[in-house]
């Protein structure tokens, strides 16, 4: 089954519309200040921003509930956000200090909060999709009902863990939200040069699972289907497929100089800006005055600049931890040699 | 009571599923075939098939599910068909389930179990005999087993379900018609200690797994020229029990370690590395190594027996040891 879900959701509730507006700038601007700190070497390693595409993690996070779980990829400086791990803690991590939300282990591309049931951060494509598969396997083995959402690129539909997860999924009917954030480039690569097929949502369909085009631009679109596909999940209609359609504004990485698309086709993405659509709707209909989203972005500001001050403020762990955490702390008497030695060995 | 290797892992998994509810047995033909191997014949009846999960031929996307699944709270144990196969895994295996601990800051563990064969010496040629566990005793995050007997066929698994973190079990493919006795209450046996098989204080052969037996049948061999071997079965290659290697060397101060992987880069390469590393003093005779031939494993039987460890390659090896001057 494919197509549109019918009868999205329009700006009825500003409430609401007005709380995924501020989920989005939040992301926006700690991204900002993201690449700025990279900028500055504060930052290393690799990075990958999502600005531009924020209305598609705000949409569907919106919609989960504290016990679901959710997988993204190493563009989830944004998904870790709204699923509630603070900037902090994102940002000491992105620093490599104790105070990270990983203790400085992961960096940018491996967030992972056991609080919020965010299992990363995966920077192979599409290593996330079985995991993903096994998580909602074990919710339905222990007749729990929690949704587990998975975030990839369309670049990861090319890969064969795509296709054995979505397969699984819908051949044990798993309770899996597949969120497929299609920004038309893997990397450098564009989607007609990659796929045979490049519709997503067809080609998802052919095992047998509900699947739906979404408007990724548009993050009242991205809430309504979301909304739907999760309470059907939980209703026992097994797995769903969003393909979320969206645009990268900025390079891959720090480091990429962009050789591949042109600066006018990513200009005509930027004047669909996920934020500026939604605020110009809000504002269209009198549900934004300007003091209220001066507040927003004042409150969302004062987060950014909390966050870096707290990430300034981390420490480095001692080097003799090294080697912790390679085998589970929690691990039984049958360590004869030591943990430290174990980890060694 | 008389049993086989294959049966005393089935009544391994038949007590976990017993035991702990969140146990399940998944993998390629595990439920109506019965197990590749026959491991698992039966358990579909007795367990039905959400416990005695059959996949499709996903070895990524059910080793993936596996850790998820292990994530999520279950005790999964994952049967991958072959070895071979498992390389289709080795993204999972590698990149998540070896990482996931450590990446989070120890936030999550990974309490999953993966079985597979392993091995050659059946004529099954290149593509179904490699012998890749000294690959996997590479990756820091990662147990790795290698049962050898009956009583650790029966008894390593139900420890490796208590471990938080992932446990790989080679199950090499000619002993599952190994027969012999199993006391009735068999159970539950450390998955941290090497054994010493034989006792001898004349030269000491390391091994594990699947040549265990050839070495054992060497050392009598020995014995018969008046050299007694000492045989250290490793049953765990990471971690790495060096002190019982290193009390067998002190004692012999001579080693020859036999393993079916290839020799360069190898487990053996490994295990000789930490006796000159931590006994080199000890030593009268260079280590020696008993290892395969750096070939495709090929199908006709005389070729693919010259490529393996032998029992004749075995005593040879040792006889140098011995006659070495220290």
């Amino acid at each position: 089954m494919t197509g549109q879900p019918t009868e999205r959701r329009t700006a009825a509730d500003p409430e609401h519309s007005r709380r995924l507006l501020r989920d989005m700038l939040r992301v926006r601007r700690f991204e900002e200040k993201c690449v700025e700190l990279y900028s500055a070497a504060k930052i290393r390693g690799f990075m990958h921003v999502y600005i531009g595409e924020e209305a598609v993690a705000a949409g569907v996070l919106g919609v989960l509930s504290p016990d679901d779980a959710v997988l993204a990829t190493y563009r989830e400086h944004g998904h870790a956000l709204l699923r509630g791990v603070s900037a902090g803690a994102i940002l000491a991590e992105m620093y490599g200090f104790q105070e990270g939300c990983c203790r400085g282990r992961g960096g940018s591309m491996h967030l992972f909060d056991a609080a919020t049931r965010f299992y990363g951060g995966n920077a192979i494509v599409a290593g996330g999709l079985p995991l993903a598969v096994g998580l909602a396997l074990a919710d339905k083995m222990a007749g729990r009902s929690r949704v587990t959402a998975c975030f990839f690129g369309e670049g990861a539909v090319a890969e064969g863990e795509f296709h054995e997860s979505v397969n699984l999924a819908a051949l044990w009917q798993l309770p899996v939200l597949f969120c497929c954030e299609n920004n038309l480039y893997a990397m450098g690569t564009a989607l007609g040069r990659s796929e045979s097929q490049t519709d997503i949502a067809l080609k998802a369909s052919a095992y047998e699972i509900p699947a739906w085009s979404v408007d990724g631009m548009d993050v009242l679109a991205v809430d309504e289907a979301a909304g739907r596909a999760v309470d059907s999940i939980r209703g026992g209609g097994g797995p769903h497929f969003l393909e979320l359609r969206t645009y990268r504004f900025r390079a891959h990485s720090m480091y990429d100089p962009e050789r591949y698309r042109d600066k006018a086709e990513v200009a005509r993405w930027v004047e669909r800006d996920p934020i500026d659509l939604l605020r110009e709707t809000l504002e269209a209909a009198g549900d934004l005055p300007e003091e209220t989203w001066t507040t927003i972005q004042g409150e969302v500001d004062a987060e950014v600049q909390a966050a870096v001050d707290f990430a300034e403020a981390g420490t480095i762990e001692p080097v003799e931890e090294l080697t912790r955490f390679v085998y589970s702390e929690q691990a039984g008497g049958t360590d004869k040699t030591g943990r430290t030695g174990r980890a060694g060995t | 009571m008389k049993t086989t290797y294959r049966e005393a892992i089935r009544a391994a998994i038949r007590d976990a599923m017993h035991r702990d509810d969140r146990v399940f047995l998944m993998g390629e033909d595990v439920g109506s075939y019965g197990g590749c191997f026959a491991v698992s014949l039966g358990l579909l009846e007795e367990f039905g098939p959400e416990r005695i999960r059959d996949t499709p031929l996903s070895e990524s996307g059910f080793v993936g599910a596996g850790i998820g699944a292990a994530l999520g709270g279950m005790r999964p144990i994952v049967e991958i068909m072959t070895v071979n196969f498992s390389l289709l895994a080795l993204d999972q295996i590698m990149n998540n389930a070896a990482t996931l601990s450590h990446m989070s800051g120890g936030q999550f563990s990974v309490p999953l179990v993966i079985r597979m064969t392993t091995g050659a010496g059946r004529q099954l040629a290149a593509q179904h005999s490699h012998s890749l566990e000294g690959w996997y005793a590479h990756i820091p995050g990662l147990r790795i087993l290698t049962p050898a007997t009956l009583a650790d066929a029966r008894g390593m698994l139900w420890t490796a379900l208590q471990e938080p973190d992932p446990v790989l079990i080679f199950e090499h493919g000619s002993l599952y018609n190994q027969a012999g006795d199993l006391p009735d209450v068999a159970g539950a046996v450390d998955i941290d200690t090497a054994a010493v098989r034989r006792q001898g204080g004349d030269v000491s052969l390391i091994t594990y797994g699947g040549t265990l037996g050839l070495v054992l049948e060497a050392a009598d061999r020995l014995a018969g020229d008046g050299i007694e071997a000492e045989v250290l079965d490793l049953r765990t290659l990471r971690p790495l029990d060096d002190a019982a290697i290193l009390a067998t060397v002190a004692k012999t101060h001579r080693a020859v370690v036999v393993d079916e992987g290839w020799r360069s880069g190898s487990l053996s390469a490994e295990i000789s590395a930490r006796i000159t590393e931590h006994a080199f003093y000890d030593l009268d005779a260079p280590v020696g190594r008993v290892c395969s031939a750096e070939v495709p494993v090929p199908y006709a039987r005389h070729l693919e027996q010259a490529a393996l460890p032998s029992v004749e390659r075995v005593v040879a090896a040792a006889r140098e040891a011995v006659g070495a001057h220290g």
